[in-house]
């Protein structure tokens, strides 16, 4: 016992005698021998303590550094130094020399003249078929159908089985402008295969997140038959241009703004997010949004050339992991 | 315009039709085109030296034209209406001592005299991919295509091919290979022929063997091979797939040597520099990329708006950027960049000399902490 007693008793004295030591530190100035890390106590519950009280430490000089400042700003008054704009991810994005410039010619002629001119120069109205892979289970099912509310003109069928490079030839022949076909996995949907149709390019998105309409809440009642508005937000670089463009081409041209419903594409660090809202103006500087309709985000993972040929086809553009995913500040949409 | 067009060491045809040229060592590049022109049947679908000293470009386009570019003027010298677009658009042009040799998709080979409007015609078959030109022997061209086995032309006796190939063996399913010859490359110095493929081969022939069937098949990727380049240095070849996969191939043995990074989109066009280590590729990605082939690391990389379709390297790199070193006081700058140098070394030094100091603080803490343990059981001494 008294052995125990000697052990437990220097070892108390011992934690002393380092609280004084430290004290005595901070107490004698700065010239103190280098302090052992946290991580050197071999005794959890110690260790974890006295992290606790490291973290604690921390947190009051910060405190009293902002309170400082604050002060100072305060004082000088109009005099202050103008606030520090803290850094994020999209205020550090590398600058891609593909963003297209606005007054650019050949960027504005090769738009002109690609496969959507059609579209854009109000030659062809859109007209969709969505479909899934096949034999898809509840939650395609019913996604598929309320996109086809979504998006007017869609027209949903079931795949049979069917070969896509099939199904192309008799979408043309029937005047689709649009193959939309959404890939099940494990009873989720999770891939998009977007194909403008005439000799378009085809587009493979990867679908995550998925919000059906039950599954919303504060949602408002099902959208209407009424054309919707399309924003496309922050589609800057030359790749972008076309996926917006894609997107901007699924709609009719004219949106009906009786029906007071818009559908928003917006691309956020190369992950687009769908949403789709209906909104009320109270007065002339307020709005009221309420979230309708199914809520998704897409990441883009390839942009073919020409219909889907995801064999011999040539790609515009293929997402390589290692290569371009090498930097969190780069971003390609 | 035409300072422009002579600094200019690679030309590329876009999808717009626009002539580009780029100019590395300025790093600038220059859009030429005919102030009526941009439509999308001026689309350049292929492009060739016309003479030997690589003063003018030939430029092919969707509609049948082929427009001459004079690289010292910097303006389109002429225009030649060479077939419609029904027959399909240009796989190939050539250039021999007074003519112009042209092939479309449908199989429809023309050599095109000088002056005169008469036009010998060849049929090569139908569904032709690419047409090249043996450099060595100018009068021999090779065709290939879509179910159209590699055929091997003498101009001077356009009635049959001096070679056709056979197709490899039936597979290990007994089903026969498809052919689909996207690009061809003759091997200088000797008479073999290589091929890609669509079906992700390349395949080396020898016509001087009695053996019609490849002598070399390798297979590179699972996406069809577009482009094909035989570099300066002998026993490799250069290929691109339509994913952005650009590989190094030995050819004595088929191995992949090496892959060359960056590339996004398909690779439209491929050629490796005639002296120098290098390979520019461009695609649909829009963008020019040059590498070296020694390190296989990325040497250039230029935006240019439009997708493109084939490049041409002028052999005049190496001499412009020897000029530009050598034009400004030569011994001065030598003897500046040794200055630098030693400054360098005595900053490298003294960065060592730092870290050594560092180590030493190093194992000076770990002395005070193992003293610091000594004085803990100095104390338990004690207090005991």
């Amino acid at each position: 016992v008294k052995l125990v007693k000697s052990d437990e008793a220097p070892v108390q004295e011992m934690e002393q005698a380092e609280g004084e030591e430290t004290e005595k530190k901070s107490e004698s100035g700065p010239c103190f021998p280098p302090t052992f890390s946290v991580s050197e106590i071999k005794n959890k519950q110690r260790r974890h303590s006295m992290f606790l009280k490291l973290k604690e430490e921390k947190r009051k000089q910060k405190l009293e550094l902002k309170k400082k400042k604050k002060k100072e700003r305060k004082a000088l008054g109009d005099k202050a130094p103008p606030k520090e704009v803290p850094k994020t991810i999209e205020n550090q994005r590398i600058y891609d020399e593909t963003t297209v410039n606005p007054e650019d010619e050949e960027v504005a002629f090769d738009e002109g003249t690609d496969e959507f001119s059609a579209y854009f120069n109000r030659l062809t109205n859109p007209k969709v078929l969505i479909t899934t892979s096949d034999r898809p289970r509840g939650r395609t099912v019913r996604f598929c159908e309320q996109l086809a509310t979504v998006i007017p003109h869609a027209h949903v069928y079931y795949r049979r089985g069917l070969a896509l490079k099939r199904v192309i030839p008799q979408c043309v022949s029937r005047g689709f402008t649009y193959l939309m076909v959404i890939n099940e996995d494990r009873k989720v949907p999770n891939g998009l295969v977007l194909c403008h149709l005439p000799d378009g390019p085809t587009a493979h998105f990867k679908v995550s997140n998925v919000r059906l309409r039950k599954e919303m809440k504060r949602r408002g009642k099902d959208p209407t038959e009424h054309v919707p508005e399309v924003i496309l937000n922050n589609f800057t670089t030359r790749l972008g241009h076309s996926i917006g463009r894609m997107f901007a081409a699924l709609f009719p041209h004219d949106p009906q703004f009786v029906g007071r419903q818009v559908a928003t594409f917006h691309n956020q660090r190369d992950f687009i997010f769908f949403r789709f809202h209906r909104y009320i103006f109270k007065n002339e500087k307020k709005v009221g949004i309420q979230e309708l309709g199914p809520r998704f985000t897409l990441k883009l993972r390839s942009l073919q050339k020409g219909t889907f040929d995801s064999k011999f086809g040539e790609y515009e553009w293929v997402h390589k992991r290692h290569e371009m995913d090498s930097s969190r500040r780069k971003f390609h949409l | 315009m035409a300072a422009k067009s002579q600094i200019c060491s690679v030309w590329l045809g876009s999808e717009t039709g626009i002539l580009k040229g780029v100019s590395l060592t300025k790093k600038q590049a220059f859009n030429f085109c005919e102030m009526s022109c941009m439509s999308r049947d001026q689309e350049v679908c292929v492009m060739a030296w016309g003479d030997p000293h690589e003063s003018e470009v030939l430029v092919g386009s969707v509609n049948g034209t082929v427009k001459t570019f004079s690289t010292d003027k910097g303006i389109f010298t002429a225009t030649r209406e060479c077939g419609d677009p029904s027959q399909g658009r240009f796989t190939g042009l050539a250039v021999t001592d007074s003519s112009m040799i042209t092939c479309v998709e449908s199989g429809l080979l023309k050599v095109w005299k000088e002056g005169s409007t008469e036009t010998a015609e060849v049929n090569v078959g139908n569904g032709v991919c690419r047409m090249q030109q043996n450099q060595s022997q100018r009068h021999r061209v090779a065709t290939g295509g879509k179910e159209n086995p590699l055929k091997v032309w003498d101009l001077e006796r356009p009635d049959k091919p001096i070679f056709t190939a056979k197709n490899v063996a039936h597979d290990w399913l007994d089903m026969r290979v498809p052919v689909w010859v996207r690009d061809i490359g003759f091997i200088p110095d000797s008479d073999k022929i290589v091929t890609c493929t669509g079906h992700h081969q390349v395949c080396v022939y020898d016509p001087s063997t009695p053996q019609r069937r490849p002598v070399l098949e390798a297979q590179f990727g699972e996406y069809p091979l577009t482009a094909l380049s035989l570099p300066a240095s002998q026993g490799t070849v250069v290929v691109g797939n339509s994913h952005g996969e650009l590989a190094i191939l030995d050819l004595r043995k088929g191995l992949v040597c090496g892959c060359l990074k960056g590339l996004a989109g398909a690779v439209r066009g491929l050629q490796c520099h005639p002296s120098l280590p290098l390979v520019a590729s461009c695609g649909l990605d829009r963008f020019l990329r040059v590498h070296s082939l020694e390190d296989r690391s990325l040497q250039h990389k230029v935006y240019l708006k439009s997708r493109l379709n084939c490049v041409l390297l002028s052999s005049r790199e190496l001499e412009v950027s020897s000029e530009v070193a050598f034009s400004l006081n030569g011994d001065v700058e030598e003897v500046k960049a040794e200055e630098e140098e030693d400054e360098v070394w005595d900053t490298m030094e003294t960065v060592t000399e730092k870290s050594k100091k560092r180590a030493a603080q190093k194992d000076k803490a770990t002395a005070t902490g193992v003293d610091g343990e000594k004085k803990r059981k100095l104390i338990k001494k004690k207090v005991m």
